[in-house]
């Protein structure tokens, strides 16, 4: 600091002294329509039956937001929005680049999904609960996590969907909620703490909490501080958000106890937070530490993967089996974080994309299947193929998606991601995701068999699916469809993604303009 | 000063590991809130301790004095503390309730969403 001079401060440099230009304001806009719609969701807790049709069309216009803006990523490149006239590193900036946007709007077409099958299974009592305020004030926060470009910022938007989605898992206050809930609650406030130290820490060491700050004075590499340690405690605390492997095991002790609509929110969104701020931070902020991080992600990547096929191929209960399908997923996602390149982290975005809609659709089916065939438990389950075979059909779909079979989604970030494998020299990485898919095929192989072709214990009429069941159903299964068949868009798309993350001269151009990218 | 405080911050650390290996869950929410304060104290040291200057630019100078506190640190512990007590009361909250439902505070005994002998799924058809 520097003592009192004569020389005038050029505050130019500090604040803004434009107007925000308004394609900006498209930068937040997601969040604040979102805590609006909360705010407006809870002045209606006494008129339930309006939530919904206040919540689904302001979803839709989540959706187009989302779209726009990631139109304007892609046309444009990164796009900051800095709050309250300072300009970055000293006030709070929000950057999207690619694969923010492209997180955020997959985010709101599972919500969208999610709240249009709730309209059969949310009854009233637990719209009393406050399921739609919840939702939204949960979508705040995941979007908030997405679009921010300063780490405390970050740290705050996990707290808000973390304290959302403690309300959405007890909606009901079953004891078996409240079982699953306090282990969720408790674990999960632990990693987010151990995300608190190192925000701290990384204070401490660099004296600034915004990304692309922080990435250029780590490129100026004039800092001898134990940025390993650091690197690992962000490793720890994600890994625990992720539900990577040794810190897994929360995840397995509560997805199955919510609303089977919650269940879906959560698997779609909550772990690919954890993810996305795993890459943001390790690869974007820490690329040399993430390199000397390497051999110990993939053994973490490997053996999430293993360790969650194993849960799955143990499980009865259909809920349950998807949570461990969900952590082997994740260790998918670490496969590409492990590799580094451009290529794996392509790869790794794309997965996270399909896992995020596919998931979802996945425990949506679940719930779906219970109410046909009157349980979630593969011994009671059976006879739906006769009951409904446009369900069955639909089901099988989704099944071989998740398995990584060609025609769906699942296949293409699996062989970029076992392509980079190879040509980073891992071939027992790729040995292990192609294990992986194989032992995927068997469990949703086995939950074919015994729920849809297994004749049903007690002769039950076939019925119908009803019409906000079976819309987010064909909605998301024609995405999968879709991307399965006609993945070069998106392939483009998360490479840029990938390639941003790797050299991110545009989202520091976006933060730091007048600089030309260094400061 | 920032080593009483490392020192301070490490035995709040310990202590609050040690409580949350309980098994008992009123032990482990007596271990939260000794984290939080851990990272709170940890935040403060982060911004570097500096005896009491508050940064206030002196009349007739642009710049602040030598070593002014910093306040940033300040306010992100603030943010932090405000988060971290309304997630403790929700805890507590969560807890009592649970005690309430499932009649027990040992959490090898809350069983209900994991239950101890799990039926294997249909080996055949």
């Amino acid at each position: 600091m520097a003592g009192p001079t004569d020389i005038a401060v050029d505050l130019s440099q500090a604040l803004v002294a434009a107007p925000i230009p308004m394609g900006h304001w498209l930068v937040i806009s997601p969040i604040v329509l979102c805590i609006g719609l909360g705010a407006i969701l809870l002045m209606l807790r006494n008129r339930t039956e309006w939530q919904a049709a206040v919540a689904i069309p302001g979803l839709v216009l989540l959706v187009l937001i989302d779209a726009a803006l990631l139109y304007r990523v892609v046309s444009d490149g990164a796009v900051t929005m800095v709050m309250g006239r300072w300009l970055p590193p000293f006030g709070i900036a929000f950057t999207v680049d690619i694969f923010g946007a492209l997180m955020a709007l997959a985010a709101a077409l599972v919500a969208l999904a999610a709240s249009f099958y709730s309209l059969g299974e949310i009854t009233v009592s637990s719209r009393r609960y406050g399921f739609f305020p919840f939702l939204m004030l949960l979508l705040a926060g995941v979007s908030g996590a997405f679009l921010t470009g300063d780490v405390f910022n970050l740290y705050v938007w996990f707290e808000v969907l973390l304290i959302s989605s403690f309300g959405l898992l007890i909606l009901g206050s079953e004891p078996e909620q409240i079982d699953g809930a306090l282990k969720y609650a408790v674990l999960n406030l632990i990693a987010t703490t151990l995300f608190l130290v190192s925000v701290g820490y990384l204070y401490a060491v660099f004296g600034t909490l915004n990304m692309a700050d922080i990435a250029v004075k780590v490129r100026a590499g004039d800092s001898n501080a134990p940025l390993m340690t650091l690197a690992g405690l962000f490793l720890l605390a994600f890994g625990m958000k992720a539900a990577a492997f040794p810190v897994n095991f929360w995840l397995p002790a509560s997805y199955h106890t919510p609303r089977i609509t919650v269940s879906a929110l959560f698997a779609g969104l909550l772990t690919k937070v954890g993810i996305y701020a795993l890459i943001r931070i390790l690869v974007m902020l820490l690329p040399v530490e993430r390199a000397g991080l390497g051999p110990l992600v993939t053994i973490i990547a490997i053996v999430t993967m293993l360790v969650g096929m194993m849960g799955a191929l143990g499980a009865n209960d259909i809920r349950r089996m998807l949570g461990y399908i969900v952590i082997s997923g994740i260790g998918t996602m670490l496969a590409g974080v492990a590799l580094g390149s451009v290529d794996g982290l392509s790869g790794t975005i794309f997965y996270a994309l399909h896992s995020m809609v596919l998931m979802t659709a996945l425990y949506l089916i679940a719930g779906q299947a219970a109410h046909l065939g009157g349980g979630f438990s593969l011994t009671v389950l059976g006879g739906l193929y006769r009951q409904n075979g446009w369900f069955a059909g639909l089901s099988l779909v989704l099944f071989l998606a998740i398995s990584g079979l060609p025609p769906f989604s699942g296949f293409w970030p699996k062989v970029v991601l076992v392509k980079a494998a190879f040509a980073a020299g891992a071939w027992w990485l790729a040995a292990a995701i192609l294990l992986v898919g194989f032992l995927t095929t068997i469990v949703s192989g086995r939950v074919f068999l015994l729920a849809y072709w297994r004749p049903a214990a007690a002769s039950v009429t076939a019925e119908r699916m009803k019409w906000h069941a079976a819309l987010p159903l064909l909605g998301l299964a024609l995405l999968v469809v879709g991307f399965g068949l006609f993945p070069e868009w998106l392939l483009h798309l998360t490479h840029a993604a990938a390639l941003g993350l790797e050299q991110p001269t545009a989202y520091l151009q976006s933060v730091f303009p007048a600089a030309g990218g260094a400061q | 000063m920032e080593a009483v405080f490392a020192v301070v911050v490490g035995i709040f650390f310990t202590a609050a590991i040690y409580l949350m290996l309980s098994r008992y869950s009123i032990r482990i929410m007596l271990g939260i809130a000794i984290l939080g304060n851990a990272v709170n104290l940890l935040l403060f040291t982060a911004g570097r301790v500096t005896r009491e200057v508050p940064p206030i630019i002196q009349r007739g100078s642009t710049t602040l004095d030598l070593a002014a506190a910093n306040p940033l640190p300040q306010a992100l512990i603030l943010t932090a503390i405000v988060i971290s007590f309304s997630f403790l009361a929700f805890l507590l909250v969560l807890t009592y309730r649970a005690y309430q439902a499932l009649k027990t505070d040992d959490t090898d005994e809350m069983r209900l969403a994991e239950p101890e002998e799990r039926p294997l799924p249909p080996l055949g058809y």
